[in-house]
């Protein structure tokens, strides 16, 4: 049962894994996309749908299970990561992918989405962060910029917005990363959070058309993306922007604040961008104090960091604790007759056997 | 029943002293000075003496209040006899007080004629003004009523261990040897159990235990010159006839914890408790995180809620959930439960109730989470609630729990409370192999007529099929969404709402229809008064009744286990009896379900004061009744273990 082999790979199409069930989002929302993006992503590795379990807790975002053809439960709201939890203890083997948005993730369920990454129970959490609680019509969430009108803030949102990434890194999170619905890296994005063994954080921005409708289109839009979009990919210089788009530009580490800073890269004659000579940083996935920095970069003066912003294995919650039980009953008698009888005890009427 | 207090000679050297039936002794002193652990072997040579016993350990709800306070006293009450034991005991025959604030708080409590054994030695001026004395009450010819024996049990114990070259302040710390020594003696004891015990836990210094054996002896020796010198008596509890078989102590705790081991394993299933620190519950907790051998993995969650959250997982996953708490966490964990009435899984809720609400009383108990058992949550959501009514009680309901869990598929809650939780009795240990073995089945094919999948279709006990996910072909959704009744798909239309709430509220009610009926627990099928009682209350309620009807009255007990749903023919068996009074820890919860169910006219008895009801207040209650005077409001029995107002009078 706590053998940790891989999975053995699974033929599926996307098909296989579409339920009969009618999908019950709006009429653009982004979860259409995000679900097209896991259900491409489900055969490419080799799920078995009997063995993958798709966990939610409560929200728009969190109908997910009803529509992917594996196993699904939809739980209340925010707790998703201790059913997750209970889940991979009972049954390590199983593939356990948990649904969960800005508000059931962020508000009602931080302290669980806090303790599943300190604990590191091998999941991949998909965060879709609408910046809004949809399913309650529209009210402002934790993820809200400032100023956000809504239901329950009509003269704009004054509490300033948690950064899901940071507060997941604050968490002892070892694998961050971030995509967007309809974004065609974000498969890829998904891929390596199944790949990563340990608890994968991953933000996915979503387009809530009704209620928040268009509200990442500043980097999201195809339009600018180039110099909008920082796909952040292991050994690769941190480089956005094209010629074609205005100009080549990189991140590079400000050694005198110690923070990033986005440097213009010269193209050498070649066309090939000198970015060691503008000093853009190489992305090491295994650096947490980069990974800090690229999820706290102000959008605006700087990119959007999207990709996989971190990624470093330890050992896994359910595989630590199932070794450590598994020690303590080694060599053990698991015998309940004796064990009733453990301790002092004595006989009466000196006819009782002793119990075995 | 004659006790040692029936004649003030009866303890200290009179002529014509009954052999007494029971005797009731409570060690008390400072939370430093190990009375819980004096206590607790105390219990344990009473127990090999054959004796049958009750305990009631009472601690501050303060880890380590200040040393001297009214508020830090810790004490251990026992009663124990020749006869069937069934509560602690109502009053003390004796009294050891370890300090001026332990015999303040606890000399009330005392027998008239009982006997006060004081360590006159912490009788100084900085202890009296500690327990707010003006005078030492062991000069001032306060103590009147009672016998008093004060010696320097400090100064005697530091001269026992005086070869073994310990500090002053580890010497002291064998004074509670010294006093079981002493009253090892008094009830004529075998003091090698306790020097084998004392050998092993002191296995790596054995400086100590020596010094720990030393005192012990010497106490036991005390007892012996004294007597020659007068006051101290020697009594011989005759032991008690039982069963013949092998016996041990056991707390509600651990009987809990052995239980639902037992449980899981008739149930063929690995066991999975998710739980949160909170008393009186953390010690199932602490007790099943060292089984892990009987396949038990245990889970120490972020709050209740993830306990609760965590464990439904586990029996998603096809593991038996488990999780336990009290009052707060068991109102944190109500929307989960929730869900696990609406998935229809497996879960049982273990709820050591505390005094409430809120934070309430931590370490006193109370019978006050009745209402939230039964009716506690959001929606129609119909839950079996069993209690256990003593410790060794604990056992078998934890069992019964985990049968109506896997074969009703649903979540049970088990209510026990601060008394079992903590207090110890013999217990004939049981066989394992002697109970009916209830083996969970899971799904492993589709079982719809036309061969599709049918998460809920329903059983002749209107149970749904387990699926444990990782069965090849049966992939399904499930949730807290109101489903169509055979594919559990979403479906919130008026006919699958109504078929589904009531399919929820028949499975409920069915399990009425696999439990044993009702019994009397003691009296006859028609009486003029039956006292009708759940959970913890059972000892005194019986003996109460054991009392009355010896002098004749015609009075039944009638002891309910299945709490919700209740037993078929419990309303039946009611009205015949022409008055109905139930004693409850709690403003009157059980009575008005029974009203409720029955129309019965149930008169209730209440008392909220964090102790459990003595076998007098219940007696009285039932000669009232008997009179025409029936039910009401207990007092705070001032006699009863230190509570608040008799240390804050
Ligand atoms: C205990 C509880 N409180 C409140 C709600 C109501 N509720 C349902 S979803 C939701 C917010 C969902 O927001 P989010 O997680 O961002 O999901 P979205 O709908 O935006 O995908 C709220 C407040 C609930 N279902 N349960
Ligand atoms: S309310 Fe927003 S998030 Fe919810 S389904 Fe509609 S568009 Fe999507
Ligand atoms: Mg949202």
């Amino acid at each position: 049962m706590n053998d940790m082999t891989p999975i053995a790979k699974f033929q599926t199409t996307i098909k296989d894994w579409e339920t009969d069930q009618e999908v019950r989002w709006c009429p653009g929302c982004g979860d259409y996309a995000i679900l097209k993006a896991v259900q491409r992503t489900l055969p490419e590795i080799g799920a078995d749908p009997s063995k993958t379990v798709f966990v939610s807790g409560i929200g728009c975002s969190s109908r997910f299970p009803y529509y992917v053809e594996s196993y699904g439960f939809h739980t209340i709201h925010g707790r998703a990561p201790a059913f997750a939890t209970g889940i991979k203890l009972a049954n390590p083997e199983l593939d356990v992918w948990l649904i969960t948005g800005d508000g059931d993730g962020m508000s009602i369920g931080g302290n669980h989405t806090m303790h599943i990454l300190r604990r590191n129970v091998n999941t991949q959490i998909l965060l879709f962060n609408n910046e809004i609680y949809g399913l309650t019509k529209g009210q402002y969430s934790p993820t809200s910029r400032e100023g956000t009108n809504s239901p329950t803030s009509p003269l704009g949102s004054v509490d300033r917005p948690a950064s899901p990434c940071a507060f997941a890194l604050g968490a002892g999170a070892r694998f961050i990363a971030r995509g967007f619905d309809v974004s065609k890296e974000l498969p890829s994005v998904l891929k390596a959070a199944h790949a990563h063994q340990g608890a994968a954080f991953v933000e996915i921005f979503q387009n809530c058309i009704v209620y928040n409708k268009d509200r990442f289109e500043d980097f999201a839009a195809p339009k600018g993306a180039e110099q909008n979009q920082l796909w952040v990919k292991h050994g690769e210089p941190m480089l956005f922007g094209s010629v074609k788009s205005g100009g080549i530009r990189g991140i590079a580490l400000d050694t005198k604040t110690l923070s990033l800073k986005v440097v213009d890269v010269a193209t050498s004659e070649d066309g090939t961008p000198d970015w060691q000579a503008a000093g853009v940083i190489v992305h090491n996935v295994k650096n947490r104090a980069v990974a800090h920095m690229l999820v706290e970069m102000p959008f605006g003066p700087f990119p959007m960091a999207l990709g996989v912003i971190y990624d470093d294995p330890r050992p896994t919650y359910e595989a630590t604790a199932l070794a450590q039980d598994e020690q303590a009953r080694a060599g053990k008698d698991a015998n309940l007759a004796k064990l009733l009888g453990k301790g002092q005890t004595w006989t009466v009427g000196g006819t009782a056997a002793d119990p075995v | 029943m004659a006790t040692l207090a029936d004649g003030p000679d009866a303890l200290t050297g009179g002529k014509e002293t009954p052999a007494p039936e029971a005797v009731v002794v409570r060690f008390a002193g400072d939370s430093g000075d190990g009375m819980q652990l004096t206590g607790g072997q105390f219990t344990l040579s009473t127990a090999l003496a054959g004796n049958d016993l009750a305990t009631f350990p009472d601690f501050p709800a303060e880890i380590r209040a200040p040393q001297g306070t009214l508020f830090g006293v810790s004490a251990f009450q026992i009663n124990f006899g020749s006869t069937d034991i069934e509560t602690a005991g109502d009053q003390p025959d004796v009294l050891v007080a370890m300090n001026p604030a332990a015999l303040k708080t606890n000399v009330g409590a005392l027998k008239a004629g009982g006997l006060i054994i004081a360590d006159s030695g912490e009788f100084n001026k900085r202890n009296l003004e500690k327990a707010k004395y003006e005078v030492n009450p062991l000069e001032d010819g306060s103590l009147e009523k009672w016998q008093l024996l004060a010696f320097d049990i400090s100064a005697l114990t530091l001269e026992a261990v005086k070869p073994f070259g310990l500090g002053n302040k580890e010497a002291l710390r064998c004074k509670n040897m010294w006093t079981l020594g002493l009253a090892l003696w008094m009830f004529d004891r075998d003091r090698q159990p306790l020097i084998d015990w004392l050998n092993a836990k002191f296995k790596k210094s054995p400086v100590l235990a020596e010094a720990n054996i030393a005192a012990l002896n010497a106490g036991h020796a005390y007892g012996e010159t004294a007597e020659l010198a007068g006051p101290l008596k020697q009594y011989h509890i005759a032991p008690v006839e039982s069963e013949p078989g092998l016996y041990r102590t056991v707390t509600g705790a651990e009987a809990i914890s052995l239980g639902l081991v037992a449980g899981a394993q008739l149930a063929e299933l690995p066991m999975f408790f998710g739980g949160y620190p909170i008393t009186p519950a953390s010690a199932i907790l602490h007790n099943l995180a060292k089984l892990k051998e009987y396949g038990v993995t245990t889970f120490q969650a972020e709050d209740e809620i993830a306990a609760i959250a965590s464990a439904i997982g586990a029996s998603y996953a096809g593991q038996l959930g488990v999780t336990s708490s009290s009052g707060p966490g068991i109102a944190l964990k109500g929307e989960a439960m929730g869900l696990a009435i609406m998935t229809e899984l497996p879960l049982v809720i273990v709820n050591s109730q505390r005094g409430g609400p809120s934070t309430g009383l931590p370490t006193k108990t109370e019978q006050s989470d009745l209402y939230q058992a039964i009716y506690g949550r959001n929606g129609d959501a119909p839950m079996p609630v069993i209690a256990a009514r003593s410790p060794a009680d604990c056992f078998d309901v934890a069992i019964e729990a985990c049968r109506i869990a896997v074969e009703y598929m649903t979540p049970v809650m088990l209510l026990t409370d601060g008394y079992i939780a903590n207090a110890a009795e013999p217990w004939k240990v049981p066989d394992p192999s002697a109970y009916t073995p209830f083996p969970a089945k899971f799904l492993t094919e589709k079982n719809g007529p036309d061969g599709e999948l049918l998460p809920f279709a329903r059983d002749e006990k209107g149970a749904r099929p387990w699926i444990k996910p990782g069965t090849p072909g049966l992939m399904h959704r499930i949730g807290g969404i109101e489903k169509n009744p055979g594919t559990g798909n979403i479906d919130y239309s008026p006919a699958s709402h109504q078929i589904m709430t009531d399919a929820r509220k028949a499975k409920v009610d069915g399990v009425a229809k696999g439990i044993p009926p009702q019994d009397i627990a003691l009296g006859d099928e028609s009486d003029t008064l039956a006292v009708v009682g759940w959970g913890s209350t059972y000892g005194p309620i019986h003996q109460a009744v054991r009392r009355a009807r010896r002098k004749g009255l015609k009075v039944s007990h009638i002891h309910v286990r299945h709490v919700w749903p209740l037993p078929e023919n419990l309303g039946d068996l009611l009205k015949g009896y022409d008055k109905i009074l139930v004693p409850e820890m709690n403003t009157g919860q059980f009575k008005t379900v029974l009203r409720d169910q029955y129309l019965v006219d149930a008169k209730p008895l209440n008392k909220t004061s964090g102790q459990p009801f003595t076998i007098a207040e219940i007696e009285a209650a039932i000669m009232h009744a008997l009179g025409g005077d029936i039910g009401g409001e207990v007092d705070a029995d001032a006699t009863q273990l230190p509570s608040i107002k008799s240390v804050n009078p």
